[in-house]
C-alpha cells in the first residue's frame, strides 16, 4: 500500500539521479579525452589581473578566491543599492498612480509604461553610453556644493577619514539595542495604560545622543578628504583623494532601480487597491485620522499583497545585475566568470561556483522576505 | 585436396588480415573531425565579432580577413571549396569553450599562443599567422608621446578575458604606476567608452588598435604610441586529441606561407606544375604524395593557393590595402627580413 505510493516518487528520483550521473560522467569522459584537468586548486593561485573598483583591498598579487570575493561584493553592492532605490521609487510611483491629481497620476503611469517596456540591457547602454557622453570631462566639471564632482570618469565625492571608528560603531549598536528595549517597554505601557509613547522622537534622540557621546568622550574624530583635480598629461585630468564612484556603478544602479521600480510600483498599487473600501470607511468612522488609517489599517493589509511579488522583483534585480559585464562594472560575472575563467580556462569549476553563488544569494533574499511576509501575515487563532 | 583447402583458407585469412590492417590505417588517417567535416560539407570556424583585417563581416555577411583565410584554406584543402566555411563570431570569453565543447573545429580569432592556453585547457596551437604586440592608443592632444609619459591615476580601456589584461598589469606595475583598468566584454563597447572620454588610453594588440582606430568618431585625433609592451603571436587553435586535424590546419597555414616564399600565387599556381624546382612542384601537388600523408588528395595545396592565395596576397588584400598596417614589419618572410619561417613541405 505504502510502497505503491512511494514507487513513482522513487522512480522519479532515480531518473533525476541517472540524468545527473550521465551528464557528469559525460563531462568527465570528454574532459579526459581533451586533456583537461578538473579541480578547485586554482582558487589559491595568484590572479595577476587588476580590477578597477573593489570594496576590499585587492590587486593582481592576491588569489583568484580574493578576486571572487571582489566580484561577489560588487554584485551585492549594486543589488543592495538597486533594491533600496527601486523600493523608494516604486512606492512613490505606486502611490502616485492612485493620486486624484490627474497630472501626477498620468505622469506616474507614463513612467511605468515607458520603463517596463524597454529591454533592460538597452536601458543600461542608454545610461552608460548616452548619458555618460553628456557628462563633462574632469577639468570642465562644475563642483556641486563645492566638493562633489560628477564627471565622465566617475562621481568624485569627499570621503570621511575616521579615528577610533570602532568606538563609533559600538555606540551605534548600543543605541539600536536601547531603541529595541524602549520599544518593548512602550508597547507594554500602551497595553496596560493605553498611553502612547512618542517612539519616533525617542529613537532619533537615542541615535544622535549615543554617537555624540562617543565623539565627546570616546576619542572619535572625523575629518573630510575632498577630491582635488590632478593633471595626468597636457590635456587629461582626473581627481585624487576622496571617494570615487565609477560611472559603471552609477549607470547600472540607475538602470536597475528605474526598471525594477516600475514593477514594484504596480505591486504597491495592486496592494493598496486590494484593501476593501469598507475597511477604510470603517477605520475613518471610529475616528482615526487619515494618516492613522493608512498606517494602521490599509498598509498592514496591503503589505500582505505587496510582499510576495516584490520578493520576485528583488530576486530579478539581483540576477539582472549580471548584465554589468556589458558596461565594465566589475561584478561577479565580469571578474570571476569573465576574466578569471579566461585566464584559468576552468570553465566547469568557475561556472558551477558562480551558479551556486547566485543561487545562494537568491535563496537568502527569499528567506529574508518570507520571514518578513510571515511576520505581517494574518495571525490566525 | 583437404590440404589445398587448408592452404587456400590460410592464404585468404592472411589477405583478410592484411586487408583489415590497411583499411584500419586508412581509417586512422581519417580523423574524427575530418570525417565529420566532410560529412557536413563545411568547416566550422570560430572568428572575432568584427576586427577589420583579421575577421570582419560586411553588410552582406561575407567574412574577410587573414584569420578568415586560414579557415578558407582548410576548407579548400579538405572540401575542395574555400567558400564552404560556417563562421561563428565569438567573444574573447566564449572562444575556448566553443572549441572544447565541439561547437567549432578551428578557432581562428587573433588568439595569443601562451603556454597555459596550449598545455592546460585542452587546446593545441598549430602555428602563427600574425606576429603582434600590445600597444597603447591615446588622444593626440593629450601630449603623451611615449608610454613613459603615463602618470598614476591613468584609466585604461581594454577587452575582457585577454592576455592584454595581464600584460597591462605587468607593465604598469613595473613602472610603479597605479592605474584603473576598465574592461568590457565586446570590442565595440571598448571603442565607444574610449571615444567618449571614459579612458585616457585604449590598450590591445597593435594590429587591433590600428583596426579599431577606424571606428572612432575622429580617427585622426588619436595616435598609437611607438612602444610595444608584449609578444603576441596570434594563430589558429584546434582541440587537443585529434592530431590529424591538427596537422591539416597547421600545413594549410604553412602552405600559404611557403607558397609566398617560392613565389607561387593564385594567378600562377597552375603554371608552376611544370616548374624546375622540385619544392615548387611538391607545393602544387605535381610531385610527391604529400596529400596522402594528411589523409587528403594530392591537389589539396594547389586548391589552397588557387582559391585563397598565398600569405602575401592574403596580407595585402586584408591588412595592407585596407590601410590598417601597410608595413608588414615582423610579418614578412625570413628571406626579406621578417620572422615568417615555416618548416619545409616535403
Amino acid at each position: 500500500m505504502n510502497f505503491k505510493k512511494l514507487l513513482p516518487q522513487l522512480l522519479t528520483l532515480l531518473v533525476v539521479i541517472l540524468i545527473f550521473g550521465f551528464f557528469s560522467y559525460n563531462a568527465q569522459v570528454n574532459m579526459e579525452n581533451r586533456g583537461i584537468t578538473f579541480g578547485y586548486g586554482f582558487l589559491s593561485q595568484e590572479s595577476s589581473f587588476d580590477v578597477q573598483f573593489s570594496l576590499i583591498e585587492y590587486d593582481g598579487s592576491h588569489s583568484y578566491f580574493r578576486a571572487y570575493l571582489v566580484g561577489l561584493l560588487n554584485t551585492i553592492l549594486v543589488s543592495v543599492v538597486g533594491i533600496i532605490f527601486a523600493t523608494i521609487i516604486g512606492v512613490i510611483v505606486g502611490i502616485a498612480r492612485l493620486s486624484n491629481n490627474f497630472l501626477i497620476e498620468r505622469a506616474a503611469s507614463a513612467y511605468v509604461e515607458f520603463f517596463r517596456n524597454i529591454p533592460l540591457l538597452l536601458q543600461i547602454f542608454f545610461w552608460y553610453f548616452a548619458a555618460l557622453r553628456a557628462l563633462p570631462l574632469p577639468e570642465k566639471a562644475e563642483p556641486m556644493f563645492g566638493v562633489f564632482f560628477l564627471t565622465i570618469k566617475g562621481f568624485f565625492i569627499p570621503s570621511f577619514v575616521w579615528n577610533n571608528i570602532d568606538v563609533f560603531v559600538y555606540s551605534l549598536i548600543a543605541s539600536i539595542i536601547s531603541i529595541f528595549f524602549v520599544k518593548i517597554y512602550a508597547k507594554k505601557k500602551q497595553e496596560k495604560e493605553g498611553i502612547q509613547t512618542p517612539m519616533l522622537l525617542i529613537a532619533f534622540g537615542l541615535l544622535i545622543i549615543l554617537p555624540l557621546l562617543s565623539y565627546l568622550f570616546g576619542g572619535v574624530t572625523t575629518s573630510v578628504e575632498v577630491p582635488v583635480i590632478k593633471q595626468l598629461s597636457q590635456n587629461s585630468f582626473t581627481f585624487e583623494g576622496g571617494l570615487k564612484l565609477p560611472p559603471e556603478l552609477i549607470s547600472l544602479a540607475l538602470a536597475l532601480s528605474l526598471y525594477t521600480a516600475t514593477f514594484i510600483a504596480e505591486n504597491v498599487r495592486a496592494g493598496v487597491q486590494g484593501v476593501g473600501k469598507g475597511q477604510k470607511e470603517a477605520a475613518a468612522s471610529i475616528g482615526l485620522t487619515p494618516n492613522q488609517v493608512l498606517k494602521l489599517v490599509v498598509m498592514p493589509q496591503a503589505l500582505r499583497i505587496i510582499i510576495p511579488p516584490t520578493t520576485n522583483q528583488y530576486l530579478n534585480l539581483t540576477k539582472n545585475s549580471s548584465l554589468a559585464a556589458a558596461i565594465a562594472y566589475p561584478d561577479l560575472v565580469l571578474v570571476f566568470a569573465g576574466t578569471a575563467l579566461m585566464q584559468t580556462g576552468r570553465a566547469i569549476e568557475i561556472v558551477s561556483i558562480t551558479m551556486l553563488t547566485y543561487l545562494s544569494l537568491s535563496i537568502s533574499i527569499s528567506i529574508l522576505m518570507n520571514w518578513y511576509n510571515k511576520k505581517i501575515a494574518i495571525k490566525e487563532k | 585436396m583437404f590440404k589445398l583447402v587448408k592452404r587456400l583458407t590460410s592464404v585468404v585469412a592472411m589477405f583478410a588480415v592484411l586487408f583489415t590492417f590497411t583499411t584500419e590505417t586508412m581509417a586512422a588517417k581519417k580523423s574524427k573531425t575530418l570525417k565529420n567535416t566532410q560529412k557536413k560539407g563545411f568547416v566550422r570556424c570560430g572568428v572575432s565579432q568584427g576586427l577589420p583585417g583579421f575577421s570582419n563581416a560586411d553588410e552582406a555577411g561575407n567574412w574577410t580577413g587573414v584569420d578568415v583565410d586560414v579557415c578558407r584554406a582548410v576548407a579548400a584543402a579538405v572540401l575542395g571549396d574555400a567558400s564552404k566555411v560556417k563562421f561563428t563570431p565569438l567573444s574573447a570569453k566564449e572562444r575556448f569553450t566553443a572549441l572544447t565543447s565541439n561547437e567549432i573545429d578551428i578557432l581562428s580569432r587573433n588568439t595569443t599562443w601562451t603556454l597555459s592556453r596550449d598545455a592546460d585547457i585542452g587546446l593545441t596551437f598549430v602555428g602563427v599567422n600574425f606576429y603582434d604586440g600590445q600597444g597603447f592608443m591615446v588622444r593626440k592632444n593629450s601630449g603623451i608621446s611615449s608610454v613613459n609619459d603615463f602618470k598614476a591615476g591613468v584609466s585604461a580601456c581594454t577587452n575582457l578575458g585577454t592576455t592584454t589584461e595581464l600584460n597591462m598589469r605587468d607593465f604598469f606595475n613595473s613602472k610603479g604606476i597605479k592605474y584603473e583598468p576598465v574592461t568590457f566584454e565586446k570590442a565595440d563597447e571598448v571603442v565607444a567608452a574610449y571615444d567618449a572620454g571614459r579612458c585616457d588610453t585604449y590598450t590591445t594588440d597593435k594590429s587591433g588598435l590600428a583596426a579599431q582606430r577606424i571606428k572612432l568618431s575622429n580617427p585622426n585625433d588619436h595616435v598609437v604610441l611607438p612602444e610595444t609592451i608584449s609578444k603576441e603571436p596570434l594563430g589558429p587553435v584546434v582541440r587537443q586529441g585529434d592530431s590529424v586535424w591538427e596537422d591539416i590546419v597547421r600545413w594549410s597555414l604553412n602552405t600559404m606561407i611557403e607558397a609566398e616564399e617560392y613565389g607561387v600565387s593564385s594567378s600562377n599556381a597552375d603554371m608552376m606544375k611544370t616548374s624546375d624546382n622540385p619544392a615548387v612542384k611538391r607545393l602544387v601537388g605535381a610531385e610527391g604524395e604529400l596529400g596522402a600523408a594528411l589523409g587528403l588528395d594530392n591537389e589539396w595545396s594547389l586548391r589552397i593557393i588557387k582559391q585563397v592565395g598565398n600569405y602575401g596576397e592574403s596580407y595585402k588584400r586584408n591588412i595592407a590595402d585596407t590601410g590598417i598596417l601597410p608595413d608588414r614589419g615582423p610579418n614578412e618572410l625570413w628571406t626579406k627580413g621578417g620572422i615568417l619561417y615555416v618548416p619545409p613541405a616535403r
